[in-house]
């Protein structure tokens, strides 16, 4: 990294500088060499920022965020109020989510949700479907399409037949089915 | 030929005046119009409690009814100030209640708060009206109820963030039941369950509560029976916004709702269960505000929510919002003034939500009259920075936060040099600015010679040199409030530019590289600042001068040396060379 010296020629602050020192008092290059040097400063807090800085390469860059204090810059009333939801779901249950024939799939957050209904009703929100009822007997009616998931095992389930926290924790995967492959599934074949 | 009017006509003129700049340039011009506005000053504003002491404020003022201090650095809010620093409320309070019997309002933000002053004030003001704390500490639910007990005027109690120990919710009773004059109440940031039947009889006696704010306790079956006694509510916060899906809950809910015709602000929002936001709808389209920050709901059921709401011109929302929902809120929202985006997952390693710089730019687009910015984001290029300058020249505060430090433009690696300097070049009335990403000395430069309104800058891991800070310093003709972390800024620039702090309300450095030496020169030049230096490894006497300290805070002063500071707090001053560690 170049030192502070550098740049004092360049900008000349030296000639508009206001001397507070007794005349005859010499600045020490020593001081600002020191000054760089990481054994004098408190561990963890002096964030190491030279050239590794400059060419973008941020291999310095700390174990991992959380660990420099105050950063990012969040209260901690904020963080114990949102955070305290997310301690315990960590980094949520998300599942894929597949419908035949759109061109990309999406990710939702299975923890979000508090049943199946408020499932549904992000999946004919963000696909712009309707879900037709659910009923034991016949799986889904009154809609072209179906909700179906790959459990653990790699089967493909229909979304409704379990009770919602085992649902939770068997999804691996969710895919919305359409037309007459999604009535084959409420037969029971 | 002179004359003059008489005292009582200049007052009467006076009292038109509110704004404290106006006031202080009257009471510069004579003598006789400095007596005269001292004695009609009503309205307080300190804007650090240790630029002046009470007595001086007593001395001067003689007749206040209205006060507003603020107390600790705003880096306090994230854990960079230790504990036990200052800011304690009582000797405030101790000095007004002799001298102030009929104060009405006390406005607190990150002051150490006590039980015990809080019990002085409940019994020393008898037209007790305004209570505001907001980001403080100290004190539990007990002092609450002194408040509620004696305050038989009170009219507002807000408690916005505060960290209260809640040893119960007991305090809510404590209002007497002749007790009706309750405009506003704020209790969102307690724990605690209250009475519930306390609550509506409080709400229901209180026919001018506009404002009411509720805690995380509060169950969403139980919103329907307040919303129905206060349908002029102006301000609502709900509590914990889940329960299971029942018919019966959501038509209560919906029905009161529509009967509050003057709902223009919605808040709380705790453990949003979506399938109940669809109950507000009816009164979304006057809705001004709303502070969905806490609602974990993902970004459909947001737009659902925010299209209904055209005349939004405040939102607060986690990132859950997404670049889509942005996209919605632009084009729904045509008089949004104020946005901030917070982040769900700030530590993860991993981004979780598809938000990234262009949902801002395109927010900053559609949204003419955006002016205030906070946003979290994990990306960010110089091109979005100069769009969004080019889009909203009337930004007038601009906070963005990158959340890897040092992230150089994700396009062209660069530093954000550029696009923050277009921010500045633009937004000619720029009066805040939080920087963020990989940025070297250059951006200051920027700064320093275009943010001419600027009052307030936040730095952190940024700049390469002193140079950085001396371009800030020595430019930035407006700024009141510089506040650096983790920069390579040192002694030059800070010594070159002593005179400038004196214009400023306050400098803080934390782990920066400004030695010990040169606090103490700083100190003893310049006897109008306080300059501390806070140190928890110990008196820095006991390491080099050279050393780097660990934070500095200077601001400038009437009231002299702490006499209240911790150990672990030093002065430099003219003693500073001849005290011993």
């Amino acid at each position: 990294m170049e030192g502070v010296m550098s740049h004092e020629s360049d900008l000349n602050l030296k000639a508009t500088e206001l001397r507070l020192g007794l005349p005859g008092t010499e600045e020490s290059t020593a001081k600002n060499n020191k000054r760089a040097s990481p054994e004098l400063v408190d561990d963890g807090q002096l964030f190491k920022l030279e050239s590794d800085a400059k060419a973008g390469d941020r291999e310095t860059a700390p174990a991992s965020k959380a660990q420099i204090v105050g950063w990012p810059p969040l209260r901690s009333y904020w963080k114990n109020n949102v955070q305290s939801k997310r301690t315990e779901a960590e980094t949520g249950n998300y599942v894929k989510v597949s419908m035949d024939g759109a061109p990309y799939l999406r990710k939702i957050d299975l923890k979000i949700y508090m049943g199946y209904s408020e499932l549904f009703k992000a999946l004919e929100n963000m696909f712009q479907l309707t879900i037709g009822e659910y009923s034991e007997r016949e799986g889904y009616k009154g809609s072209d399409y179906a909700p179906a998931y790959e459990d653990k095992d790699g089967d493909l389930m229909l979304v409704g037949d379990v009770p919602w926290e085992m649902f939770m924790s068997s999804c691996k995967r969710l895919r919305i089915m359409k037309g007459s492959e999604a009535t084959g599934l409420g037969c029971g074949a | 030929m002179a004359y003059s009017f008489p005292e009582e006509v200049l007052e009467y003129v006076f009292a038109f005046l509110s704004s404290d700049k106006d006031r202080n340039a009257v009471s510069l011009v004579c003598k006789s119009w400095y007596e005269i506005e001292r004695w009609c000053r009503r309205r307080i504003f300190i804007g650090n409690c240790y630029a002046v002491s009470p007595q001086i404020v007593i001395r001067r003022f003689p007749e206040v009814s209205a006060v507003k201090i603020k107390g600790k650095p705003h880096f306090a809010d994230f854990n960079l100030v230790p504990e036990g620093w200052g800011a304690y409320l009582y000797p405030w309070i101790s000095a007004m209640a002799r001298s102030y019997p009929w104060l009405e309002e006390i406005k607190l933000k990150r002051m150490v708060v006590t039980d015990e002053s809080l019990e002085l004030i409940s019994k020393s003001f008898k037209n007790f009206k305004v209570l505001v704390l907001s980001s403080c500490e100290g004190f539990t639910t007990d002092g609450l109820a002194s408040i509620a007990a004696n305050c038989r005027n009170l009219r507002e109690l807000d408690l916005k963030e505060s960290e209260v120990e809640d040893l119960s919710g007991h305090w809510l009773s404590h209002f007497p039941d002749n007790f009706t004059s309750l405009v506003s109440l704020n209790m969102s940031c307690l724990g605690s369950e209250v009475s519930f039947s306390a609550l509506e009889r409080l709400v229901s006696r209180c026919p001018n509560l506009k404002t009411l704010r509720l805690n995380r306790a509060v169950p969403v079956e139980k919103l329907p029976s307040l919303l129905r006694r206060a349908p002029q509510l102006v301000e609502f916060g709900t509590g914990a916004y889940s329960a299971e899906i029942r018919t019966d809950i959501f038509s209560n809910l919906v029905e009161a709702f529509s009967g509050c015709k003057h709902l223009k602000s919605l808040s709380g929002f705790w453990d949003v269960v979506p399938a109940y936001l669809p109950a507000m709808y009816n009164v979304c389209s006057r809705i001004t505000s709303l502070n969905l920050s806490y609602a974990t709901v993902q970004s459909p059921d947001l737009v659902e929510l925010i299209s209904q709401c055209p005349n939004l011109k405040c939102l607060w929302v986690l990132d859950y919002i997404e670049d889509a929902g942005l996209k919605a809120l632009s084009s729904y929202c045509k008089d949004l003034q104020e946005l901030r985006v917070f982040p769900s997952d700030p530590y993860g390693a991993e981004p979780n939500v598809s938000l990234t710089e262009q949902g801002l730019v395109t927010v900053s687009a559609g949204c003419p009259k955006l002016q205030s910015v906070l946003y979290f984001c994990r990306q960010m290029s110089n091109a979005a920075l100069i769009a969004i300058a080019r889009n909203r020249p009337n930004l007038i505060r601009f906070r963005l936060c990158i959340i890897e430090p040092q992230a150089p433009d994700y396009l062209t690696l660069e530093p954000l040099d550029t696009g923050f300097g277009a921010i500045v070049e633009h937004c000619k009335q720029l009066r805040r600015l939080s920087l963020s990403g990989l940025l070297t000395d250059r951006v200051f430069e920027y700064i320093g010679t275009h943010a001419e309104k600027l009052e307030m800058l936040s730095i952190a891991f940024a700049g390469d040199s002193d140079l950085g800070l001396h371009y800030v310093l020595s430019g930035c003709e407006s700024l009141r409030k510089l506040e650096i972390r983790d920069c390579p800024f040192g002694d030059k620039a800070l010594l070159a530019n002593a005179a400038k702090l004196e214009t400023m309300r306050s400098l803080w450095m934390s782990s920066c590289s400004v030695s010990y030496g040169a606090c103490k020169l700083l100190g003893q030049k310049m006897p109008r600042l306080n300059v501390e230096v806070i140190d928890e490894r110990g008196p820095p006497d006991s390491r080099p001068e050279t050393c780097p300290v660990e934070k500095l805070y200077v601001y400038r002063t009437v009231a002299g040396p702490r006499v209240d500071k911790p150990d672990f707090v030093w002065t430099m001053d003219e003693d500073a060379a001849l005290r011993l560690s």
